[in-house]
């Protein structure tokens, strides 16, 4: 079992900004972000494609360091990546060519744990996602599910103070993505771990989140911080409270706003948000 | 076992065989039937078959004559030592070069200007240079097949999803770790397919090397016989180095195969 994060990763991002080059342009990508995800709770981070929020993720997980301002995890400043913050990527990222075993050992291994332990600690933790018969088969036999059940457990045998998800259901279809919802709401409910959780999908933010943060496109800025007093344990009945729609209803307007921001930016990636809001906002 | 049977039952395997019967007919038509100006001095099919397995060759060559199995050994020692000397070379230049962008930065125009060279003219300076007979003929054949490698083992390093050094990273991993772990076996597929590739040039320049500076080997034997007229004998030893190319690239996908174990159950998967 996971066990219980206690009060861990605690994270600050003060006055963060961050720019980039594209064609010889200087483009300010993230501006002034003064964000705080606090521990012990799992924060949403939306916004248009393209608003910064994988690259907010690069530099809280140590990939890259910001032009200006500073990030802290439980007080100290974070200079490089380490175990203390995981990343589960939008795109799958297990190794290949590792066994689901071999792929959820590799950090215990890198961290230089005895033999026994990181059979241990892999084995109870593929327990947990439900792995356990699946450990000698290759990520590409396993369905997009498993591989993101693995990914998570990858992370998770690490013991990390804060979960960093990019996107983590993307492309799984809707059935899948339900249960893997479920699935890690369940084990944050268990073990209270940090999150930090990137989504196109208000439904899903909503369901999950204790806050959503609302990044605005180019440049990256808080547009708003929506906080989800829904109690928890949730179960999908959840989305029919008033509650719920409020909350739904207050947030859908902004992020379409925004959306249609990048829309008008050019860029098109961000058309299928504009189709999945619209879709949502005539649901209900 | 049932992988023969396999390889037997695919349509493939009627289609190669049909292949087979139509080419050696047509060789046979076009040398003895029609005999073709051109054509008529070369031997057909069945007196190159007859010479091969003659106990007593007219040639003084065939499978149970000693010179035989002397002139494969050579040129198998010789063509192996430069592809081993390749693989070791080759892949280590090629993940350094992948890996730090200084050195690719320092390296890359050179290899580009060297990778073309025809392996043969290299062969006046590797005379002139190495010491005896053997060592440029290896020599020259160890080049070939060397810049291939490094090619290919470079662009497998490059192929690598940049998402799986972040993971490692984030993980825990030391370079050490990375380059076992995520280079090396992140970039086999290429270099399973620059060592295929390796392994032919290797071949091709070994006769060269053997015809113009050797002594002994396939190559240098099949230069000996033409200049004697012994064209069964030319025709019987261009069949061994197809042979012997053909066993050492099913060799190389074997080890390839046993290696990259994760790309069988891939291609399972679909
Ligand atoms: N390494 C980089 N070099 C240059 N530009 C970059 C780099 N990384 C990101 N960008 C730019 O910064 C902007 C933000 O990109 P980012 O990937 O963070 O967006 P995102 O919010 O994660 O989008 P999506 O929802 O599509 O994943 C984009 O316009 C992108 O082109
Ligand atoms: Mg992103």
């Amino acid at each position: 079992m996971v066990e219980k994060a206690a009060d861990k990763g605690h994270v600050v991002l003060n006055n963060v900004s961050k720019c980039f080059f594209e064609d010889e342009k200087k483009i300010l990508c993230l501006d002034q972000l003064s964000i705080e995800i606090p521990p012990g709770q799992l924060t949403v981070l939306m916004g248009p494609s393209g608003c910064g929020k994988t690259s907010m993720i690069n530099l809280i997980a140590g990939y890259e360091t910001p032009d200006t301002g500073s990030i802290t995890i439980d007080g100290e400043k974070i200079t490089e990546p380490g175990h203390d913050r995981l990343v589960v990527f939008q795109e799958t990222a297990l190794f290949p060519w590792m066994t689901v075993f071999n792929n959820v050992a590799f950090g215990p291994k890198a961290k230089g744990l005895a033999e026994k332990d990181i059979k241990e600690k892999t084995e109870s933790i593929l327990e947990t996602v439900g792995l356990q018969d699946f450990q000698d088969k290759y990520p590409t036999q396993l369905s997009g599910g498993m591989q993101r059940r693995a990914e998570l457990a990858r992370a998770l045998v690490n013991e990390p103070s804060v979960m960093i998800l990019d996107e983590p259901f993307r492309g799984l279809d809707a059935m899948t993505r339900e249960l893997m919802q479920e699935f890690y709401l369940k084990l944050f409910d268990e073990t209270k771990i940090t999150t930090l959780f990137v989504t196109h999908e208000l439904e899903e933010a909503i369901f999950m989140a204790d806050t959503v943060i609302i990044l605005t496109y180019k440049p990256g800025r808080v547009r708003k911080v929506v906080k989800v007093p829904l109690e928890r344990p949730r179960h999908f009945s959840v989305s029919a409270s008033k509650e719920y729609m409020d909350i739904f209803n207050d947030t859908i307007e902004i992020l379409f706003e925004e959306a249609k921001k990048a829309f008008d930016h050019d860029d098109a990636s961000s058309l299928d948000i504009i189709q999945s809001l619209k879709r949502n906002s005539d649901d209900s | 076992m049932t992988r023969i049977k396999n390889l037997a039952a695919a349509p493939t395997f009627y289609a190669a065989l049909a292949g087979m019967i139509l080419f050696f007919s047509s060789w046979y038509f076009l040398t003895e039937t029609l005999t073709l100006p051109r054509f008529k001095n070369i031997p057909d099919p069945l007196s190159v078959v007859t010479e091969w397995s003659a106990i007593h060759p007219k040639y003084g060559v065939s499978l149970f004559t000693k010179p035989y199995y002397v002139d494969i050994l050579y040129s198998i020692i010789r063509t192996y030592a430069a592809f081993a000397g390749a693989v070791v070379f080759g892949v280590s230049l090629g993940i350094v070069m992948g890996w730090s962008r200084i050195l690719h930065n320092y390296t890359f125009p050179l290899v580009e200007i060297f990778r073309p060279m025809p392996p043969l003219s290299w062969i006046p300076l590797a005379v002139l240079v190495l010491p005896g007979i053997e060592l440029p003929v290896v020599f020259v054949t160890f080049i070939a097949a060397f810049f291939a490698t490094v090619l290919n083992t470079l662009l497998g390093v490059q192929s690598i999803n940049r998402d799986y050094f972040l993971a490692a990273k984030c993980l825990g991993a030391k370079p050490r770790d990375i380059l076992f772990h995520v280079v090396i076996p992140g970039s086999l597929p290429f270099i399973f397919t620059g060592l295929q590739i390796a392994m032919g040039i290797a071949w091709m320049s070994i006769v060269a090397g053997e015809i113009i500076a050797g002594q002994r080997g396939l190559g240098y034997y099949i230069y000996e016989a033409a200049a004697l007229f012994q064209y069964e004998q030319v025709i019987m030893y261009m069949f061994t180095l197809g042979f012997l190319g053909y066993v050492s690239s099913v060799a190389i996908r074997y080890v390839g195969n046993l290696l990259m174990a994760w790309e069988e159950a891939k291609r399972k998967a679909r």
